[in-house]
C-alpha cells in the first residue's frame, strides 16, 4: 500500500492505494468519481480519459502512484458549477451522445484536441484525433459536429476572456 | 406541433446527467458489505472438468468462497433457457442440451464459467483465481459449421446428433420448383454473413443482495429488459418468487440485443449473495465481453433467384445454416426462423419462396439477436440477390429493383408477413437524387483517371420491428406475449408521471415519451417524468429490442393517455358545469369550447385528489393503466446508396458519400432518429468493412480485444446524409414503425454492393478487408 497526494478536480486528496491500482480505480472507488468509465482492458476505447496537468490521458494506463503530485480534471470537474463547459453543451445540443457510457472520455478528449488544434481543426482532423476513443451507439457522425461546434464556442469564450 | 411535442427536435432531457459524469450505471452502484466476484472460465473449447481443486485459493487474503458448478446444480438453479420452441420439417420439436450457469461437468466454449470466487476485493478474488486448479480433460472441438455437420464429427450435445438443433423450412416448395421450371435466367449465390460482437461500450455488470430478513433479492443488472429478467429467473432458474426478486436495470450503457438474456453471471450473483450472506458485484471486462456476451450473425447461404423474360422475379430458394455456438441463448431459435426467413421477400413481387434454415452447434460463444436479428441477414442476402441478378442479367440494378418493386398495400409475402404500408420507389427515388445517381458515371470515369476505381451500392431493406402481436408469435413458438403496458400518474399538482415497461439504454424514451404527452397535454416536457427500468416500480413490461419501444409502449402510454384525458374532462366538466363533449384540451388547459371557460390541468389534478367535488359514483384520483397489444408489425423499409473508391495498390476502401431515404412512419424527435440511423449505420458498414469474430480450428476466438477485433472508429466511417419519406403505419395511433436496427439493416449490402462494383468482381465476403479486397482485385 501507498498513499498518494494528488489533485483532483481542484481539491487536494490523500488516498491510501495498493501500488498495482490504476488512476481509474482510484477515481472510481476511493473517491467515488464514477463519471470517469471502463469500457475495455487493452487501452482502446478512452470511456477512462481524464486530464493530467492538463493533458487527456487514458486513466487505464496509468498507476494511480505515477498521478502523485498531479492535477487531475474529470468530467465531473469540468463544468463550472451550473454552467457547462462549450464541449459540454455541444454534445447536448449536437445529440452526440445515446447511452452515454463513451461520453465523458469522449468529452475530456475532445476538449484536449480543441486546446491542442486551436481554430485550425476541420471534420477530417477531428476524426483522426478522435480514434483512441470508440463509440458503439452516434456512428460519430454528431460527435464530430459537436467537437467542430464546440471548437468554435471555445473560441468565441476564449477571446471574450 | 408544439415546440417539445411531436415532430420538434428537442435535445434530450437525460444528457445532462451523461455530459457531467453523474449517470448511474451498475458498475456505479455500491453497497455495505459488498463484496466482489471474478469468475474462472474454462480456456479449451471443449473438455471435461474432472476436478476443481480450490484450496489453495481458500488460504488466500479476503477470499470468502470458492463456488463450483456442481454447488449450482446441487442447489436446483434451474439451466439456461430458450425461450421460442422452432419445430423442425420432420415434425420433431428442436433439439436442446442443457445449459447450466456454470460448467459442471463439460465445458463447450472458451470462456464458459466453471467455478467463481468471491473475495473483500476485485483484485483478492481474481488473485484467488489464479490459485484455483481446474483438471481439464481435452475434447476436439468443431469450430465452425462445416466442421460440426461433417459426419463423425465431434459431438456436443447427445440430445443434438450431428450437431443439429432443427432443421427447419417455410414457404411452398413446390410453388418455388415450378417456378424455376420456367425461368428464363436463374441467379445464385453463395454467402456468409460474418459472426459479430456486439460490444456495447459498457460491460455486463450485476449486483446482487440478499435480504435475509425479508428473504428478498435485489439484483442490478446492465438488462434490456428487467421485467423478463425477473419472470425467468424466478420462474426457470428457481431463484426465488417474483414477489421477493426485484430487478433493476439503471442507465445501460448501450445494448444492440446482448442485453436482452439473462446471462450465468446474473444468475450466480443472486445465488451467491445468498450463499456468502454478502452483496456480491461483478463486473464484466472486455475480454470476458467478447468470451460470453451473445455473439451475432454467423449464416452460410446458398441462395438461388428465377427471372422471367422481362426480369420478373419468380421465385427464391435458400438454405442457410445458422451458428448457434454451444448453447441456445434465449431467442437465439427465433432469430434464424422467424426473424430472417420471413423477410426474404424484401420489397419485390416474389410469387413463390422456399427457405430451409438448419440450426447447428459449434464449440463457440452462443449466437443470439444483435441489432437487427435475422433481418439484416435477410437483408443482405436479397439485396446482394438483386445486385448480382442486375450484372447477370445486364440491366442497371436500380431499375431491377423498381421493376419488382411492390406497390400495391397490404401485401402478403408468400413468407407469412403482410406488409400493412409502404412506398419503396419514394425512397429509392429519393436516395438516388440525394447521391445524384445519374452522373455516377461521370464521376466513375474521373476517378479511373485518378487510378481509383469508383463504386456505387444501392440497398433497398424492410424489417419487421414493433414486434408483434403476442398470438401470433406465441401461435409460433414464442414463450412470451410481445405487447407492453404504461402507467400515467397525474400527481396532485399537475406533474406526471409514465411508467413504461420499455428500457431505455441509449434510445433516449426520457425524451420521446415525454414528448407524446407534451402533444397531447400541451405542458411543457420539464414537467413529464418517464420511470422504467424497476421492477418495484413498474408494473410488468417486456423492455426494449426489436425496434418496439415507440409503436408498442409508446402506443400504450397513448391508450393510458386516452383513458387519463377521458376522465380529467368528466372532472373538467363538473367542476365548469359544462357537457364533457364541450372539453378540449390546449396548452395545459381544459377549455369549454366556444367560451372562455377553463380549468387548467394542476386544478383538475387537485380536484382528483382533494375528491371535495367529484362527479357522482366516480373514484378518487387520476392515474391509469393499460396494456397494448399490437395488431401486426410494422414494416420501416427505405433505399441506402453508397459511393465508394477503392485503392487498387491497397485494396483500402474510401467513402464518397453514404445516403439514405427511410421510411419510419411519423417521426416524433428527428433529431433522436438521425441518431438511431446513424449508428445502425455505423453497425452495417462495420459489418461490411472491419468487424469479425474469428475463431481458429481449436475454437479458440483470436479476435478477443479491441485490439483483435475492428471496432469502427470515427476516421472509418463518412458523414451520412439522410433523408425520409413518409407512410403513416395504419396499425398504430401514432404512425410510427421504429427507426433503431435499420441501419444496421440495410447499409452492409450497400458497401458491399459498391465495392464489388467497383473492383469488376462480384465474389467478396465481409468483412471486405484492404487484404480480401486486393485478392478479389488482383486474384
Amino acid at each position: 500500500m501507498s498513499t498518494v497526494k494528488l489533485t483532483v478536480n481542484g481539491k487536494a486528496v490523500s488516498v491510501d492505494v495498493e501500488d498495482r491500482t490504476l488512476l481509474v480505480h482510484l477515481l472510481r472507488e476511493n473517491l467515488n468519481l464514477t463519471g470517469t468509465h471502463v469500457g475495455c482492458d487493452t487501452s482502446q476505447c478512452g470511456a477512462c480519459v481524464v486530464h493530467v496537468d492538463g493533458r487527456a490521458v487514458k486513466s487505464c494506463t496509468m498507476l494511480a502512484g505515477q498521478a502523485a503530485g498531479s492535477n487531475v480534471t474529470t468530467i465531473e470537474g469540468l463544468a463550472k458549477g451550473d454552467e457547462l463547459h462549450p464541449m459540454q453543451a455541444a454534445f447536448r445540443d449536437n445529440h452526440g451522445l445515446q447511452c452515454g457510457y463513451c461520453t465523458p472520455g469522449m468529452i475530456m478528449s475532445a476538449v484536449d484536441i480543441v486546446h491542442r488544434h486551436g481554430g485550425k481543426l476541420d471534420e477530417e482532423t477531428v476524426r483522426h484525433e478522435l480514434e483512441g476513443n470508440i463509440c458503439r451507439c452516434t456512428g460519430y457522425h454528431n460527435i464530430v459536429k459537436a467537437v467542430l461546434d464546440a471548437a468554435g464556442r471555445m473560441k468565441v469564450a476564449q477571446a471574450a476572456e | 406541433m408544439g415546440v417539445e411535442g411531436i415532430g420538434a427536435r428537442v435535445v434530450r432531457k437525460e444528457d445532462r446527467r451523461f455530459i457531467t459524469g453523474q449517470g448511474r450505471y451498475v458498475d456505479d452502484v455500491k453497497m455495505v458489505g459488498m463484496s466482489y466476484a471474478h469468475f474462472i472460465r474454462s480456456p479449451h473449447a471443449h473438455a471435461k472438468v474432472k476436478g476443481i481443486n480450490s484450496a489453495e485459493a481458500m488460504k488466500m487474503p479476503g477470499v470468502i468462497a470458492v463456488l463450483t458448478g456442481q454447488q449450482i446444480v446441487d442447489d436446483k438453479v434451474g439451466n439456461l433457457i430458450c425461450g421460442w420452441a422452432i419445430t423442425s420439417k420432420d415434425g420433431s420439436p428442436m433439439k436442446m442440451g442443457a445449459w447450466p450457469a456454470m460448467a459442471p461437468e463439460t465445458v463447450r466454449f472458451v470462456g464458459q464459467a466453471v467455478a467463481v470466487v468471491i473475495a473483500e476485493t476485485k483484485n483478492q478474488a481474481k488473485d484467488a483465481a489464479e490459485a484455483v486448479v481446474v483438471d481439464y480433460e481435452e475434447l476436439p472441438a468443431a469450430a465452425d459449421i462445416k466442421t460440426a455437420i461433417k459426419p463423425g464429427a465431434p459431438q456436443l450435445h447427445p440430445e443434438a446428433p450431428g450437431n443439429i438443433v432443427y432443421d427447419w423450412h417455410l414457404g411452398d416448395e413446390a410453388a418455388v420448383k415450378d417456378a424455376f421450371s420456367k425461368a428464363a435466367n436463374v441467379v445464385t449465390l453463395e454467402l456468409t454473413n460474418n459472426r459479430l460482437v456486439p460490444n456495447a461500450m459498457e460491460p455486463r455488470a450485476a449486483v446482487a443482495h440478499y435480504d435475509q430478513a425479508e428473504e428478498h433479492y435485489t439484483l442490478y443488472t446492465t438488462s434490456q429488459n428487467p421485467h423478463v429478467a425477473r419472470l425467468v429467473l424466478s420462474a426457470f432458474y428457481n431463484i426465488a418468487p417474483e414477489h421477493k426478486l426485484r430487478v433493476i436495470a439503471p442507465d445501460v450503457g448501450g445494448g444492440f440485443g446482448s442485453k436482452i438474456y439473462i446471462y450465468p453471471e446474473e444468475m450466480v450473483a443472486l445465488w451467491a449473495s445468498k450463499k456468502v450472506g454478502r452483496p456480491v458485484k461483478w463486473t464484466g471486462d472486455r475480454s470476458e465481453a467478447f468470451l460470453t456476451d451473445a455473439h451475432g450473425r454467423d449464416h452460410v447461404s446458398k441462395a438461388e433467384m428465377a427471372f422471367d423474360k422481362d426480369n420478373k422475379i419468380l421465385g427464391l430458394r435458400v438454405k442457410t445454416h445458422a451458428n448457434f455456438g454451444a448453447y441456445m441463448s434465449l431467442f437465439s431459435s427465433a432469430v434464424p426462423t422467424y426473424l430472417y426467413a420471413t423477410l426474404l421477400s424484401g420489397q419485390y413481387v416474389i410469387p413463390a419462396i422456399y427457405a430451409e434454415v438448419i440450426g447447428v452447434y459449434t464449440n463457440t460463444t452462443p449466437v443470439d439477436a444483435y441489432r437487427g436479428a435475422g433481418r439484416p441477414e435477410a437483408s443482405y442476402l436479397i439485396e446482394r440477390m438483386m445486385e448480382t441478378a442486375a450484372r447477370q442479367l445486364k440491366v442497371d440494378p436500380a431499375e431491377l429493383r423498381k421493376k419488382n418493386f411492390i406497390t400495391a398495400f397490404p401485401y402478403q409475402t408468400p413468407v407469412i408477413m403482410a406488409y400493412d404500408i409502404g412506398d419503396f420507389h419514394a425512397s429509392i427515388d429519393a436516395a438516388m437524387k440525394a447521391i445524384d445517381y445519374a452522373g455516377f458515371p461521370a464521376r466513375k470515369a474521373k476517378a479511373k483517371a485518378d487510378g481509383k476505381l469508383r463504386g456505387i451500392g444501392v440497398s433497398c431493406y424492410i424489417e419487421a420491428c414493433g414486434i408483434a402481436p403476442s398470438k401470433a408469435v406465441g401461435s409460433l413458438g414464442a414463450g412470451v406475449g410481445l405487447w407492453e403496458s404504461a402507467e400515467i400518474r397525474v400527481n396532485p399538482v399537475g406533474t406526471i408521471e409514465v411508467l413504461t415497461g420499455s428500457h431505455s439504454h441509449g434510445q433516449g424514451h426520457e425524451t420521446t415519451f415525454c414528448q407524446i404527452i407534451a402533444e397531447r397535454l400541451g405542458v411543457p416536457i420539464s414537467q413529464v417524468s418517464i420511470v422504467h427500468g424497476d421492477t418495484d416500480k413498474v408494473q410488468f413490461g417486456m423492455g426494449t429490442y426489436g425496434s418496439r419501444s415507440l409503436a408498442v409502449g409508446g402506443t400504450a402510454i397513448v391508450k393510458a393517455m386516452e383513458k387519463v384525458e377521458a376522465k380529467a374532462k368528466k372532472i373538467a366538466a363538473h367542476a365548469l358545469e359544462a357537457s364533457e363533449s364541450d372539453i378540449v384540451i390546449e396548452n395545459g388547459e381544459f377549455k369549454v369550447t366556444g367560451t372562455d371557460k377553463s380549468i387548467a390541468l394542476p386544478m383538475v389534478a387537485l380536484a382528483a385528489y382533494t375528491a371535495h367535488n367529484l362527479p357522482d359514483g366516480m373514484e378518487p384520483g387520476l392515474k391509469e393503466t393499460a396494456f397494448y397489444d399490437p395488431t401486426n408489425f410494422t414494416f420501416p423499409a427505405g433505399a441506402y446508396i453508397c459511393e465508394l473508391e477503392v485503392d487498387p495498390g491497397t485494396g483500402k476502401t474510401s467513402f464518397v458519400n453514404f445516403v439514405a431515404a427511410d421510411d419510419f412512419g411519423r417521426l416524433i424527435n428527428p433529431m433522436i432518429v438521425e441518431g438511431q440511423v446513424h449508428g445502425g449505420l455505423a453497425q452495417g458498414i462495420g459489418q461490411a468493412l472491419l468487424e469479425g469474430a474469428v475463431y481458429d480450428n481449436t475454437g479458440q476466438l483470436v479476435t478477443a480485444s479491441f485490439m483483435d477485433y475492428t471496432m469502427p472508429r470515427a476516421d472509418d466511417l463518412p458523414s451520412f446524409q439522410l433523408s425520409h419519406t413518409t407512410t403513416l403505419c395504419p396499425g398504430n395511433p401514432l404512425g410510427v414503425k421504429g427507426c433503431g436496427e435499420a441501419g444496421a439493416i440495410g447499409a452492409s449490402a450497400a458497401v458491399i454492393n459498391a465495392i464489388t462494383d467497383a473492383i469488376g468482381n462480384n465474389k467478396l465476403e465481409m468483412p471486405a478487408t484492404p487484404d480480401r479486397v486486393w485478392h478479389a482485385i488482383h486474384g
